[in-house]
Formats: structure tokens, sequence, C-alpha cells
């Protein structure tokens, strides 16, 4: 038995250190595996806790601002108050609801959906109650605070644009980054972010979005923020300051808006800063900040006048007889015609099988290049263009800037057309015809040309240099604004003598007795404006028409087949500064339409000017005088 | 002869009360403490520095516990085996009584209300198949463990409880049975080539098994296999305890400083992840030290069953050592992404009051055993050498 106990022990201690070893082995392992996971394993996991851990949020930086020349402000940063609910700090959210609905206005739909939002969320995530609160609601709402338990009043920014649609179309507006202009780059997946989608906030919008701050915050395992560890403010964009006068800008609308469809521009003609830059009829570039309603959209696309262009730069016209400085320019340089040569109009001129009508019946009689410009004898230009060619008038054209984008810093600006026997020839595959050179030539047919452009013409005309038009006082490029440097234009390579008589024919055009223009003139000494008037036809005048009815006034006609009505100008006459041009869709005569108005904003900016210099304009009661009776305008070309 | 030393009234083994008090495990006392202390540090850091909900009922349990297992220990260890088949039995019909209220009721329920202390039959059992296995194997010859219609009684003692406990269900427990019952068929001298046909039967009879497996359980076994499968769902667990643990590092992030648990990324922090909790906030030097103690009381395990004269005791002894083992190796192991998840708590340290008490109690056994580790008790479970 003794003996039968002890084998038995023996065996049981044989077979417990086996045993025990076994689990020596094991305890072993789990030795080694922690030594594995928290020594050699170790910088690992600890990436992998931060990241657990640490969440990395974006801070919007505040949206550059965009001022006037004089520090005016046409876009800031507003800020803009919400309402938010979290669940979890209330004890009920409907209760809380129904008293904040007694204090500000929300609405049963409203409180639904945030009751259905608050539900389906975390319980601390914070739920939208109410977007763009006033100071007065939020005030209301502050005060009652110990009624509305989990009510927080957060503050955003949204753009504003104080002048409304003063400036809607030169501004654009922002809205919400669209799926496909993501580029990857974080900041755009923010829900809230804007970014600009037309015009200076399109063009400047890297410069003007400045760079994201982040925030690093410790979330817990259900992203509850339990701290900030971090916080790296962002810098907000660049603050760009444009070349506009808002002074001049608002007078500009003003002066549009008795029009149906217009657009002007005002530059100055020696650095190419536009004053001015006005597309009528306008929007209100607010109502895209938060989401553009489906039928104030569908109501501006609709719109015939077309709110949502910008026409001085999107808009492209028959220059008429706007275009016929660059056909005589074209001449005089090409040595083809001389100053004085005459050439005679008897009211139309055949070529071939087809008759090309001057707009006078009748006739000008003898008209040599300075009468032909003051009364903008169409027979003239049908004689020289036969001599000087399409491809002269075509290079003088794009010389002065026509047919080739000016480079204005905003989007989808035109470049209207001037036309050539190869461009016909590739575009048509047709060969020039000699009757259209005469067409073009009263810039009709082909060519076309923006606003803008004809107001760089004439600033070209005036100053004899190639300047280029710009909007911003500054150089802004995605890295910073650095000081633009005064812009020396290069030279026209055009003769100063031909100038000084192409502008000498404009002056005649306002300021001598029977100037096409002469009722648009600036009767003030010293700011005199020399310009010309533009009628382009937007229809074709028969031949039956002409002997039947004769040619139907414009106020006969439906709006959309009136007549374009043109004006471009320069002022001073003598020491020139500034240049204007003004086209009011089919708004019948140059003269009489455009004139007026090309004369009020010459004026005006050369006002606005003196009184800036503390020099008060020589006699401001005159011209206040001469706006309120203008002469009547002595005639009208076709 | 052990008993010549106490010839005091009918019983010559008999051991006063005072000396049996002396003759306890005092450092064993002090390692289950200090273990413990570990658990109730871990658990307010869990509440995030508070004694509330988990550290002070923790505490209370523990000393509830302790004192049964005092009392436990100074109980003669021939009551015990007296009671072996006795509890068996009791445990086994509970098992069956929780099966039949769980089949009435909804889902797995394991416990039965008893007022004031819910009783997991099968906690009870890891101690009671330790207890009637020994006896069985105490009242056996070497020759006799040899044959093997003899082994079939304590097969079907093992295989039983283990089946009860599978279905209720819970994996975890299971293999907690029935390895703990291999330890006692292997202590008692069971050939070698048996357990390697058993071994071989079991793993050929897994591809059955797996048909019985509950979709959680099939998705923990598949979850472990490739935990980066599914990082969000089931993996999710695993993946957070290693980031967990490798994150610690070799020092750890400091008392309360662990992000992966204090942040709720890790899940289950207090009760089968607090060893994850330590290792991240204590490194590798804090879990090293833990595994430290663990061995050191396992060691001392088998110093007690290798002191003691009785095979009865040597078996509980190291029964009770080896189940105290896995629950740490399975618990440890699982934490570690080195075996599936299967629930198993890690003793002395985890939040939960009936593993506790079982821990506490098998642990009284064992320090029973030591204390009358000179008893000789005959195969029919008198005195030795009286039969």
């Amino acid at each position: 038995m003794w003996h039968r106990d002890s084998d038995r022990f023996r065996l049981f201690t044989r077979r417990a250190l086996m045993l025990g070893a076994g689990k020596g082995v094991l305890l072993t392992g789990l030795a080694a595996r922690m030594y594995y996971l928290q020594v050699l394993e170790s910088d690992r996991y600890q990436t992998l806790a931060d990241e657990n851990r640490i969440s990395h949020r974006l801070l919007p930086p505040p949206r550059g601002l965009v001022t006037d020349r004089f520090g005016a402000p046409l876009a800031v940063n507003r800020q803009n108050y919400h309402i938010m609910i979290v669940r979890e700090q209330t004890p009920d959210v409907r209760r809380t609801l129904e008293i904040l609905d007694q204090i500000i206005e929300l609405g049963p739909d409203t409180i639904e959906r945030v009751e259905r939002d608050a539900a389906r969320r975390r319980s601390f995530v914070p739920v939208t109650v109410r977007d763009n609160l006033t100071w007065d609601e939020v005030a209301r709402v502050g005060v009652n605070a110990p009624d509305l338990p989990g009510l927080i009043i957060d503050a955003g920014r949204s753009r504003d644009y104080p002048e409304g649609p003063h400036l809607a179309h030169t501004l654009g507006y922002v809205a919400a980054v669209s799926e496909k202009e993501l580029t990857g780059d974080p900041l755009l997946e923010l829900p809230g972010f804007t970014i600009g989608k037309n015009g200076i906030e399109k063009v400047y919008d890297l410069a003007l979005r400045g760079t994201a701050g982040t925030s690093q915050v410790e979330v817990n395992a259900l992203g509850r923020v339990i701290r900030e560890l971090e916080r790296e403010e962002g810098d907000s964009g660049n603050t760009v300051v444009m070349t506009l006068d808002l002074e001049l800008q608002r007078y500009t609308n003003q002066r549009l808006s008795d029009q149906e469809s217009a657009a002007a521009v005002v530059m100055d003609i020696h650095n190419g800063e536009v004053l001015a830059l006005s597309s009528h009829p306008a929007y209100d570039p607010n109502a895209f900040t938060n989401g553009i309603s489906h039928k104030l959209w569908n109501s501006l696309v609709n719109n015939p006048y077309a709110p949502l262009s910008n026409k001085a730069v999107n808009g492209t016209y028959a220059p008429g007889s706007t275009f016929k400085m660059c056909v005589a320019l074209a001449g005089l340089e090409a040595g083809i015609i001389s100053p004085n040569q005459k050439f005679f109009c008897n009211g139309h001129l055949d070529l071939g099988n087809a008759r090309f009508h001057c707009w006078k019946r009748g006739g000008h009689g003898w008209m040599n290049m300075h009468d032909s410009i003051k009364h903008s004898c169409d027979v003239y230009y049908y004689e020289i263009s036969q001599k000087i060619g399409i491809d002269r008038i075509a290079a003088m054209a794009n010389k002065l800037g026509l047919g080739e984008d000016t480079g204005i810093d905003l989007p989808n600006e035109r470049s209207g057309l001037i036309p050539t026997k190869d461009w016909k020839e590739i575009q048509l595959g047709k060969r020039w015809q000699g009757g259209e050179t005469l067409i073009a030539s009263i810039g009709q047919g082909y060519v076309l040309a923006t606003p803008l452009q004809l107001c760089t013409m004439t600033a070209r005309l005036a100053s004899g240099k190639a300047v280029r038009p710009h909007l911003t006082r500054d150089n802004v490029t995605p890295e910073g604004v650095t000081s633009r440097q005064a812009e020396e234009f290069p030279e026209l390579q055009v003769s100063r003598a031909n100038l000084a008589r192409i502008r000498d024919a404009m002056n005649g055009v306002t300021n001598e007795l029977r100037g096409t223009g002469h009722g648009a003139r600036i009767a003030i000494k010293g700011m005199e404006m020399a310009g010309k008037s533009g009628t382009s036809q937007v229809r074709r005048i028969t031949m039956r028409e002409r002997q039947t009815t004769g040619v139907l006034d414009n106020n006969d006609l439906p709006w959309k087949y009136r007549d374009h009505a043109l004006f471009v100008a320069f002022a001073p006459v003598d020491n020139p500064r500034y240049a204007c041009s003004v086209v009011v869709e089919h708004g019948g005569g140059g003269s009489s339409v455009a004139g007026p108005i090309v004369r009020d904003l010459l004026l005006k900016a050369q006002e606005l000017q003196s009184a800036r210099q503390g020099i008060s304009a020589a006699d401001q009661a005159n011209s206040a005088n001469l706006r309120r009776n203008p002469a009547h305008s002595d005639q009208d070309e076709g | 002869m052990a008993g010549s030393r106490f010839r005091i009234g009918e019983d010559p083994d008999y051991v006063p009360i005072g000396r049996r008090l002396l003759l306890l495990n005092w450092t064993l006392v002090l390692l289950i403490a200090a273990l413990s202390g570990i658990g109730f540090a871990m658990l307010y850091s869990a509440a995030n520095g508070s004694l509330q909900p988990w550290a002070e009922r923790q505490m209370m349990r523990f000393a509830v516990g302790a004192a049964l297992m005092i009392i436990i220990a100074v109980t003669d260890i021939r009551v015990w085996l007296k009671l072996a088949y006795f509890s068996y039995f009791v445990a086994l019909i509970l098992l069956v009584a929780v099966e039949i209220k769980g089949d009435i009721g909804m889902g797995a329920q394991r416990w039965i209300n008893l007022g004031f202390f819910q009783l997991q039959p099968s906690e009870l059992m890891k101690i009671s198949l330790v207890l009637a296995l020994a006896r069985y194997f105490h009242g056996l010859t070497p020759e006799d463990v040899g044959r093997i219609p003899l082994l079939i009684p304590p097969i079907l003692m093992v295989l039983a409880p283990s089946a009860l406990v599978l279905r209720q269900p819970d994996l975890g427990t299971t293999l907690l049975l029935i390895a703990g019952g291999g330890v006692i068929f292997w202590l008692a001298g069971v050939r070698i080539w048996k357990f390697a046909l058993v071994l071989g039967t079991a793993l050929a009879a897994i591809p059955i098994g797996w048909q019985f497996l509950r979709e959680y359980q099939k998705n923990r076994v598949l979850t472990f296999l490739n935990p980066e499968n599914d990082p969000l769902g089931a993996g999710y667990h695993i993946t957070q305890s290693k980031i967990a643990l490798g994150s610690g590092g070799l020092f750890g992030k400091g008392f309360m400083l662990g992000s992966q648990s204090h942040l709720n990324f890790l899940p289950e922090k207090q009760t089968d992840f607090i060893f994850t909790m330590l290792g991240e906030e204590f490194g590798l030097v804090g879990g090293m030290a833990l595994l430290g103690l663990y061995a050191l009381v396992i060691t001392y395990g088998y110093v007690i069953a290798l002191r003691c004269q009785n095979q009865f005791g040597r078996l509980v002894a190291i029964g009770v050592t080896s189940t105290f083992f896995l629950y740490v190796f399975i618990n440890i192991a699982m934490v570690m992404g080195l075996i599936p998840v299967v629930g198993v708590p890690l003793p002395l340290v985890s939040y939960g009051g009936t593993v506790m008490m079982t821990i506490l109690v098998s642990f009284g056994l064992l320090m029973s055993v030591s204390i009358h580790r000179d008893i000789r008790i005959s195969r029919q479970g008198n005195d030795d050498g009286r039969n």
C-alpha cells in the first residue's frame, strides 16, 4: 500500500512538473508577446492610438475683403448667428423647441425637422435649429437662456455685399462648393464653406480664401470632443483693393437704370484702371451666399434682359460707327488716304449689283476724314475701305484692342470678332467678298466688340499707348498681394500726328456745330469730351422697306429689333484722362441715347476727381443746368 | 506517520483551529491581496478616478470572499473530500435547472437569483468538478487508472456539465471545465497515448462541433483568425486592445492616463480587457509585474501540491491552480490577440463577483490542502492505514 502510494506520488510529481513546465512555457509566451507588442511594435501602436484619439479639425479662415479704390467695403464677412440644440443637454427636445418657438418664430415644420435630426444623431452632436438670426433675435434668446437648456448660439461668417446689385457683375458671388470643384483640399469639404463662383470672387478666389487653421482635439470612441490639444489659427484671405470708384459706380448704375438693358465702362486711359463697370439689369449677389432659391434663379435665367450676364465683358455688339476711327486710322497709317483727301457722298455707293446706303438720304456731299467722323458719313468709309482692304483694317482694330481679350481680371471675357480674309476662309470656308469690307468699315457685318473693348480702344486712341484694363490696384496672386508697379504700356506704333487727327475729328463730333454728338457735349471749359456715336443695326433693312414705307423708325419696331445705341468718348479733350463706352441694347440712336450717358459719366468722373483734389469744379452749377436741359441732339446716323 | 503527532480525541489528525490559522499560507494570502489590490486600482482608474461604480463593490466582494476563503482553508480537508460528490451533484442539478429556466425564459440565463447573491452554477461546477474528479482518482490505484472502464465515469463527469454549459452558451467556461478536468486525468496518470487519442478525436470532431456553435461564437473564431478583416465590427475589440497595449510601451502612459481606455476605444475595460488597460497605463513593466505575481501564485500552488501527503489534496491543489492558470492564460492571450475572444475574466483583477468568489473559494481549498498536507487519507476516503 505505501509502496503503491509512493509510486503514485512519484508519478504525480513527474506529471505535475511536466504540467508546470508547460505552464511556464505558456507564460513565457505571454511575456514574449507582451514584449513584441509593447516594445518592438510600440511606435506603430502609439501612432495608431494617437490617430484614434486625436482628430484634426480645420478652422476655415475668414475670406479676404474687397474694397473700392478708396477703401469702401464692397465684399465683407458678416457675423451670421445660428442657433443649435444639443439633445443630451436638454431634458425634452420638443418642449425646449416649443418654448423657443414663442421667442423666435420656428414653425411646426422646423420643430419636427429638428426633433427628427436630433433623434438620429448622437446625443452630443449639435443640430442647427435656425440660421441667420438677427441681432435682436439673438438677444431675445440670450435673455431667455435659463428656460432653454441645450440651446447654443453659434456665430459663423457669411459673405455680404453691402452694395447689393451695384457691383454684382464685377464682384460675382460666393456659394457652396459643388462636387466638381473639389480639388482634394479638405477645406473645400467643410460644410458651409463657400468659394467664389463669378466675378472677382472667382478670379481671385485663392487669394481671398486664405489658409485654413487647424485644431487638434482629443475625441473619444464616439467622436465626442474631450478637449482641445492644440490650435493653430489660419491666415485670413488677402484684402483685394479694386480700381473701382464706388461713387462713380453707383452713379453709373443709376444712369443706366432707365434703360432696359445696357452696359457701361469708365477707365483711366493712362494706367488702365477701370473706375466703373456696369451691366444693367443686375441681381443681388447676397442671394447666392446662403443658396439661391429655385424660383429666384429661374426668374434670373429666364429674364430676357439677361441680368446674370456681365454685358460689359461678355456682351458682343456690332460697334457700328464707333469703328470708323479704326478704319480712318488704318487708312492714314497706310498712306492710302490723306487727311484732306475728299470723297463725294451722294447717299449711296454701288458695288457690283449691290447698293450700299449712307444713313443720310441724299448724302453728305464732299467729305474729308475729319468731316467723315464728325458727320459719320458711311459712303466715305465705303470708298476708303475698298482701297485699304479688310486685312489692314483688322490689323489696326487689333492694335486698338479689338478682336482679342483685353485681359481684364473677370471670368468669361469674350474677345468679339474682327474678320479677315483668312478668318472667313478658315471659319466659313468661303472667300471674302468686296462688299463685306464695306459693311465691316461701318462696324457692321461680322465685326463684334464688347463695351470694354470699345472703351479700351478709346483709351488707346486717347493715350497712344496699348493700355490694358484691369480691376485691382495691386497684383493679386494666389500667393498674396504685391503692390502693382506703375505700368508702362507700350506705344501703339501709330503716328502721333495721325492719332491727333483722329482725336480732333472726335472732338468735332461733340464740340463742333452739326457734329453728330454735339447734343451730348460737355459744355464746361476744360472738361470737354471727344467721342463718337454708333448705331448698329440688328436687322436687315430690305430694298422693299426702303422703297415702300421707308426705313422704319425704331419706335415702330419691337424691342429686340431696335438698333443698339453706342457711344465712346474720352475727356478732357486737351489732356485726356478718362475713357468711357456705353452700349444700350436696342436703345435706338447712339448719340441721342448712349451719348448723354457717356457725357454724364465722364463729367461725373472729372467732378469727382476735382472734388477729391479739393479743387471745386469751376462751375458746378453750369453742369447741373446742362444736365437738366440737354440740347436736343442734332441728328442720328444710321 | 503524521497522525502520531496529534493524538487528541478520536481523530489522530486533528489540528486545533489556532494552529491551523498559524499554518495558513499567509504569503499566499498576501499575494492574493496584492493581485486584488491591483484590481481595485485598475477599477478606480477605469471609472476615471472614482470608487464608483466598480472599485468599492469589488473591495466588498473581496472582503466577503477572503473571509470565506479562510473559513474554507481551516476546514478539515476530509470534509471537502466527503462533500466532493455531493457538491458536484448539486452543481449539476443547478446547471440543469438554469438550462430549463433558460429554455422557459429568454436568451442565455446563466445564474440563479438567491436574493442576496446571484449564483452561477457553472462557477460552482468549476470547483465541484475538480473536487469530484480528485476524489474519484484518489480512490484509484495506478493500475486502476490504466483500466479504461474505470475512466468512463470521470469522463462522463466532465462531459455532462461541459455539454450543459456549452448549451448556455458559454464557450469560455466549457473550455475551462474540459481543460481543468483534463489536468486531473493527467495528474492521475492516465497514459499519454490516451490523451493523444482523445485530442485527435476532438480535432476530427471540430467540423461537426462548428455547426453547433452560435453565430457570435463562429464570428469570434473567424475574427480571431483575421481581425483586420472587420476592423469596425467584430475585430474592433482585439484591434483596439492591441493598440492600447502597444501604445503603452515600456513604462506606460501613467495611472489614469490611458487614452485608449479612458476615451472608450477599449471595450469592456473593467472586465475582460482590464489587463489591456493595465498594460496601457503601466506598460511592459506593469504587465510583467502582474504576470510575475500570477506566476508566483501558481508556483505556490505547485509547492503545496508537491508537499501534500494525500492524493486528493495533491489533485485538488494542482486542479485549482491549473484552473487559475487557465483563467490567467486565456484572458491575457485573448487581449493580446493570441487566441479568440472567449469571455474569460482576469482572475482577482477583473470586475465581477462570481468569478472573485470562485477564485477565492478555490484558493481556500488550496490552503486547506496546505494546512492539512500531512493527513493521510485512505482510498475509501477514511484516514489512511485504518482499513
